[in-house]
């Protein structure tokens, strides 16, 4: 590797995500990556990875402690300017937006920086998108379990199959215009209170 | 009230007791009243709130009060112009120490009661201890390096004859982890907003030593962060929730109202905290350091003596303290873009069919009203002050070269 390598440091408590990001980078052939996750003694991390680049998210609370560091002390090698330049305001909306900013080594040529910065924005993208797929199938899971729980106390109930069951919670939401899980979800609460054997 | 509908603000806040305005106005209908659909969004950073502002996340957003100037001088990473067209109170943070600091501040007869000059006084013999002992110099956390926690807490030691530079070491830790910074032991005090003093006093795990209402009686914490764009092209928009806000700050000030809205501000969607931690700032008066709550004046101030008026006196203030301690270096033009990030001629525009008294001036000397003062004002009377500076030196904001050079431990002249 020639020494002209950007050291890259990501700073992200969630360790799939810089995962993720690290993956993308080595892929587009960067080796000198740190990642930083637990945010305790940051600064004396920051000072030995030297990096050129900083890629962290948006939920970190420590943007205003890192900024005041560059800006005072000489923990960084050189002066850092923030963003890849001033007047490039499309991309950083689009960093923004994705939940990512980064910090990068003054007089670093654009080009460089602006395909990591790039690279880091399209994989804050993806794993925002995993994450709601995983929040989706996840909801769904439940709500799966809570109309099974419901259609059982029906049957029991009712003395009714468990396709009628399931009917009768159908047309019970459709008629209040609620979902089926919210249905199922007050026969299980109204159930609860009732106790289990008020048959 | 229109039947129109309602038009979408969207207002970045931090979790503190000062984004008390902008929570009331759209939780007590303020907003709707205006025609106003008010979206709350809270943010982890004052950078976060900076950037989405700048690149239209947010329309408007409770903001240090020194970031709008920062910005327009050229000190954040993009160019985006602010304004400041509405402050959004008075006063609201403290100074806190760990338990070891205080030991060693009473130890050297710190008095329990906040006086910033006596309390100062024996945290300057405390460093001197500690230096002869050549012990690590002390750290205390701030929360932004435009802040008005760091310039009043440089202001406070300096005046007591420390040099915050040389005699000890200011850091940024964000407001929600510094009483675990505390705790722990990797800073020694700091200057923060409510409810994070309280917080550290509750835990056992802090003392609150001075005030900024005890340092600077009366002086500016937060505004209202706009883009120059965005006020000008929605300018009635603008207008309609300065008011909105207005209405708001004399809700926020009854302290009829204190249990109401600090239940409010502890909701789980906006500070998400004990109520117990969130009443005190509230209702003025603060537990320093045992469970005893003592009236502290003016502690935090929403409505009255103008407290949301945007001096442009407060806005070179600011500017003189980023060149005092060596942020910029002064200019006539940099000292013009300072005053004019402030726009006390929008807020005079949106409340003037409110009959809200008005100062009739945009400056004043800071410092100058050592009593409770009647002024006449456009509409009625206005009471301002006290407002002075607990060392008694008053800032002229037509001689602010003066003021600049005549300060103690002074960036501008000591650079080498």
């Amino acid at each position: 590797m020639s020494s002209s390598e950007l050291s890259i440091l990501i700073i992200d408590e969630n360790r799939v995500r810089a995962a993720i990001i690290e993956e993308g980078l080595r892929e587009a052939g960067h080796s000198r990556i740190t990642i930083i996750s637990e945010m305790s003694g940051l600064v004396r991390r920051i000072e030995e990875a030297a990096p050129d680049v900083i890629v962290i998210d948006l939920e970190n609370p420590n943007r205003d402690m890192l900024e005041d560091l560059f800006r005072v002390s000489r923990a960084v090698r050189k002066p850092v300017a923030m963003f890849v330049d001033k007047s490039d305001t499309a991309m950083i909306a689009e960093a923004i937006a994705a939940g990512v900013s980064a910090y990068v080594v003054d007089g670093l040529r654009k080009d460089r920086v602006k395909s990591i910065l790039d690279l880091a924005i399209g994989r804050f993208n993806a794993f925002e998108r995993i994450r709601e797929e995983l929040e989706t199938a996840k909801q769904a899971l439940s709500e799966r379990k809570l109309i099974d729980r419901a259609k059982g106390i029906l049957m029991k109930l009712k003395h009714i199959s468990e396709d009628e069951a399931y009917a009768l919670l159908r047309q019970t939401a459709m008629k209040q215009n609620m979902r089926i899980a919210k249905i199922a979800e007050s026969i299980i609460a109204t159930s609860t209170i009732f106790g289990r054997d008020s048959k | 009230m229109t039947s129109a509908p309602l038009i979408p603000v969207r207002a970045g806040f931090l979790p503190l007791v000062d984004a008390a305005l902008l929570i009331a106005a759209r939780e007590k209908g303020f907003a709707r009243e205006e025609g106003i659909d008010l979206h709350l969004f809270r943010e982890t950073s004052w950078a976060n709130i900076r950037d989405r502002l700048s690149v239209g996340h947010f329309d408007v957003a409770h903001m240090l009060a020194p970031l709008p100037i920062a910005a327009n001088l050229g000190l954040s990473p993009l160019d985006v112009p602010f304004i400041a067209p509405m402050a959004l109170g008075l006063g609201g943070n403290a100074v806190t120490v760990s338990n070891g600091l205080w030991s060693a501040l009473a130890a050297f007869g710190a008095p329990s009661d906040g006086d910033p000059t006596r309390v100062g006084a024996a945290l300057r013999a405390v460093i001197s201890a500690r230096q002869d002992q050549r012990e690590r110099s002390l750290i205390f956390a701030v929360v932004q390096s435009f802040s008005g926690h760091h310039y009043e807490l440089r202001y406070w030691l300096a005046a007591c004859g420390i040099d915050p530079d040389r005699d000890l070491t200011i850091v940024v830790v964000p407001p929600p982890l510094m009483v675990d910074a505390l705790k722990s032991g990797r800073i020694d005090g700091y200057c923060v907003g409510e409810p994070w003093n309280t917080a550290a006093v509750h835990d056992g795990s802090g003392r609150i030593v001075t005030t900024k209402s005890s340092i600077w009686r009366s002086s500016p914490e937060k505004v209202l962060g706009v883009t120059k764009e965005w006020a000008e092209v929605n300018p009635e928009t603008l207008a309609g929730l300065l008011r909105a806000l207005h209405r708001a700050s004399l809700w926020c000030e009854d302290k009829n109202n204190a249990p109401d809205l600090a239940a409010l501000l502890a909701g789980a969607e906006y500070l998400n905290l004990p109520e117990a931690v969130v009443l005190p700032a509230i209702s003025n008066e603060i537990a320093l350091g045992d469970s005893v709550p003592r009236p502290v004046a003016d502690f935090l101030i929403f409505a009255s003596k103008a407290a949301t008026f945007p001096w442009q006196s407060h806005a070179l203030w600011f500017y003189s303290q980023m060149v005092r301690w060596g942020q910029i270096a002064h200019s006539a033009e940099s000292s013009l873009a300072a005053r004019l990030s402030y726009r006390p001629d929008l807020y005079r525009q949106a409340l003037s069919g409110l009959g809200v008294a008005m100062p009739g001036a945009s400056s004043k000397i800071e410092g100058a009203l050592a009593e409770r003062t009647h002024l006449p004002a456009a509409r009625g009377q206005l009471v301002l002050g006290p407002d002075g500076f607990f060392d008694g030196v008053i800032f002229d904001p037509d001689r602010i070269e003066d003021y600049i050079t005549a300060s103690k431990f002074n960036a501008a002249l000591h650079k080498n």
